[in-house]
């Protein structure tokens, strides 16, 4: 039975180690210059009295589009797995009656889901297991600039949480599993690639926004509003209120992955960036830091900022940044959590596959 | 002599139609046994039941004297001989080594070289009567002591078909296993077959070997009306002059006006599978 498995199985795993194969190559090619380039650029500009943010702004954006290339292949594959390897693993049986000649042997039904499962479903998850690990080894440097930029993608964040680490493992063996069970029920390979794509899409989308979010109480952290946080700031002409906003970003931890980022008022309330402090008089007027009408950046000029004075009179008056986040120290019991989230709903999968093939097919 | 088949009110429904239902039927062993029936009658059906390819909705069928499922001991060819087309006749060969503890190696490889297939060749490339022949050493290299097929020559052209009916014949009487076949034509089971089933409308009609059930049944031809007594009608023909029957002797009483004749085997099943009830 190994040996009729792997013989219908060994063109297209052959097909996949060549792409992988040239792939890893590529990475392991190119993967050591980059991480030197970013660990003297680190260097360098730690010394510099401007701080680390342009540079991991520059070596993000010159790394852009093999960062978004790799971060996608590793997001497809699982489900190019599960449409290829699969939904045809017995479809492919079925639509050419295979399956009354192999059924007919001295082999159970059982015994030959069981070998067609393992052999392939392993190899899906090694060949999801060594493209996510060769991604993960090379990105490291663009993911640490990746975070710190703006926008930011960090490291516990949708996108790349699932795209790098153990999780992309899991995905496939959910996905292939998923592509053999909706096989058994449509029973037609394209019909079944269909659904495998529709209802792997939809686990993938509704995973990180119902689910994720809940491994674990979230963090939350009420901060003062400081250069460090500021985003935008602007005061407006004829006495209008103080307009400002905070950057979404864990205290520390660009990794960490913000659920919730406002800015409230004493109350709590959330203000929607509407500060109610005169700007007619006192230390937020515009004659006092900045031109009339004029718009300020985060970035502070050398020495005391005159934004400091506004600020510190904001916070007396009690406006606070309210985050809610999951710290990036978390990164891996959640990997975990969620590989065994679909470990799980891969063994139902596989256990509804036996049940289709030794009771509903014939 | 122990029964190879048997079926007691065995059905199996999908969704709301009953493909078989009450079945009920008894095949001795030793023989070559042919099912006819028209399509749809449940012949497929019944041999996926028999074969423990499916599972029944009601009643019981026994097989070797156990339940159906016995892999080893009951071949089966499918219906249109399915193989793979990625694979070579030598493949094939191996997948059968691979998968049937009792295979008969020397045998498989004797067998497709008197049939004339290319070991080398793939199975994809054959032609329909040689798929058949490779599907057919298959079923019978793993030396089942019942092997069913299921319409395996209904898509093969006359020569193909006479070659494959050959080759089955001969290696029944070789092997001395017992033969199921099915088939929605007669002429097929004719040459090959000892024992007849008729199907139709998923219920038996006619069981027998047919030395017997040819022995027992008659052409009348006589006056217009009723048969003479005696006689059981299967079929009936009435024209002006005369009335023409296909029926079975139980005990016939001789009457000059009507003429008796033998009947052949197709009109005889033809007849069977007419007869309203």
């Amino acid at each position: 039975m190994i040996w009729l498995t792997w013989r219908q199985f060994r063109a297209s795993a052959a097909t996949a180690a060549a792409l992988l194969a040239a792939l890893a190559a590529v990475l392991a090619l190119t993967g050591p210059g980059m991480a030197d380039d970013y660990a003297a650029g680190v260097a360098a500009c730690k010394r510099r009295p401007g701080g680390c943010g342009n540079f991991y702004q520059d070596f993000y954006h010159a790394h852009m589009a093999a960062f978004f290339g790799v971060t996608v292949v590793v997001l497809l594959l699982p489900a190019l797995l599960g449409l290829f390897w699969g939904a045809p693993l017995i479809t492919r049986e079925l639509e050419t009656g295979t399956h009354r000649l192999v059924w007919n042997q001295s082999v159970t039904r059982t015994r030959w889901l069981t070998v067609k499962l393992v052999l392939v479903g392993l190899g899906a998850t090694a060949a999801a297991g060594i493209g996510s690990l060769a991604v993960t080894w090379w990105a490291g440097p663009v993911d640490g600039s990746a975070a710190r930029n703006i926008p930011s993608f960090p490291r516990m964040g949708p996108l790349l949480f699932d795209a790098r680490g153990l999780v992309p493992v899991a995905y496939a063996a959910f996905a292939f599993l998923l592509g053999v069970a909706a096989g058994t029920v449509v029973r037609r390979t394209l019909p079944a690639m269909a659904v495998t794509l529709a209802v792997f899409v939809v686990v993938q989308l509704a995973l990180p926004l119902l689910v994720r979010p809940h491994y674990a109480a979230p963090v939350r952290a009420s901060r003062t509003i400081s250069e460090a946080n500021l985003d935008d700031f602007f005061v407006g002409r004829n006495g209008e209120p103080v307009q400002l906003t905070v950057q979404a970003q864990a205290p520390g931890d660009p990794d960490a992955w913000v659920l919730e980022s406002r800015l409230v008022d004493a109350a709590g309330k959330p203000t929607g960036g509407t500060i109610n402090v005169s700007t007619t008089s006192g230390p937020c007027a515009p004659e006092q830091n900045a031109p009339p009408g004029g718009s300020r950046s985060a970035q502070p000029p050398e020495g005391r900022s005159p934004i400091a004075a506004c600020l510190a009179e904001i916070n007396r008056l009690g406006y606070r940044q309210r985050l809610v986040y999951q710290p990036s120290s978390r990164y891996w019991a959640f990997q975990w959590a969620e590989t065994g989230i679909f470990a799980v709903l891969a063994a139902g999968l596989a256990g509804f596959c036996f049940w289709t093939v030794r009771r509903r097919l014939s | 002599m122990t029964a190879v088949l048997r079926a007691e009110g065995l059905g199996k429904r999908y969704g709301k139609r009953w493909a078989l239902a009450d079945c009920t039927l008894d095949v001795p062993s030793g023989h070559v046994v042919g099912l006819v029936g028209p399509n749809g009658a449940g012949k497929t059906t019944l041999l996926s039941l028999a074969s423990g390819q499916a599972v029944p909705s009601a009643g019981r069928v026994t097989v070797l004297g156990g339940g159906p499922g016995r892999l080893a001991r009951v071949g089966f060819v499918a219906q249109d001989t399915p193989t793979y087309a990625g694979l070579t006749v030598a493949e094939h060969l191996r997948l059968g080594a691979r998968l049937n503890p009792r295979w008969d190696d020397a045998f498989a490889r004797e067998r497709v070289a008197r049939v004339g297939l290319d070991p080398a060749r793939r199975a994809g490339r054959l032609s329909g009567g040689q798929r058949a022949q490779l599907a057919l050493t298959l079923g019978l290299a793993k030396r089942p002591e019942l092997l069913f097929l299921d319409e395996p020559v209904a898509a093969l052209d006359p020569l193909a078909r006479r070659g494959f009916v050959q080759g089955l014949m001969e290696a029944a009487a070789e092997q001395g296993i017992s033969v199921v076949l099915s088939s929605h034509l007669v002429s097929d089971v004719e040459r090959a077959c000892d024992y007849l089933v008729v199907l139709v409308a998923s219920r038996v009609r006619l069981a027998g070997e047919t030395d017997a059930l040819l022995a027992a049944h008659r052409r009348l031809t006589g006056p217009p009306g009723a048969p003479p007594p005696g006689w059981h009608v299967v079929a009936a023909v009435h024209a002006e002059r005369q009335s023409s029957y296909i029926a079975r002797a139980d005990d016939p009483a001789p009457d000059p006006a009507w003429t008796v004749a033998e009947v052949g085997l197709e009109d005889l099943v033809l007849a069977y599978m007419s007869e309203d009830r």
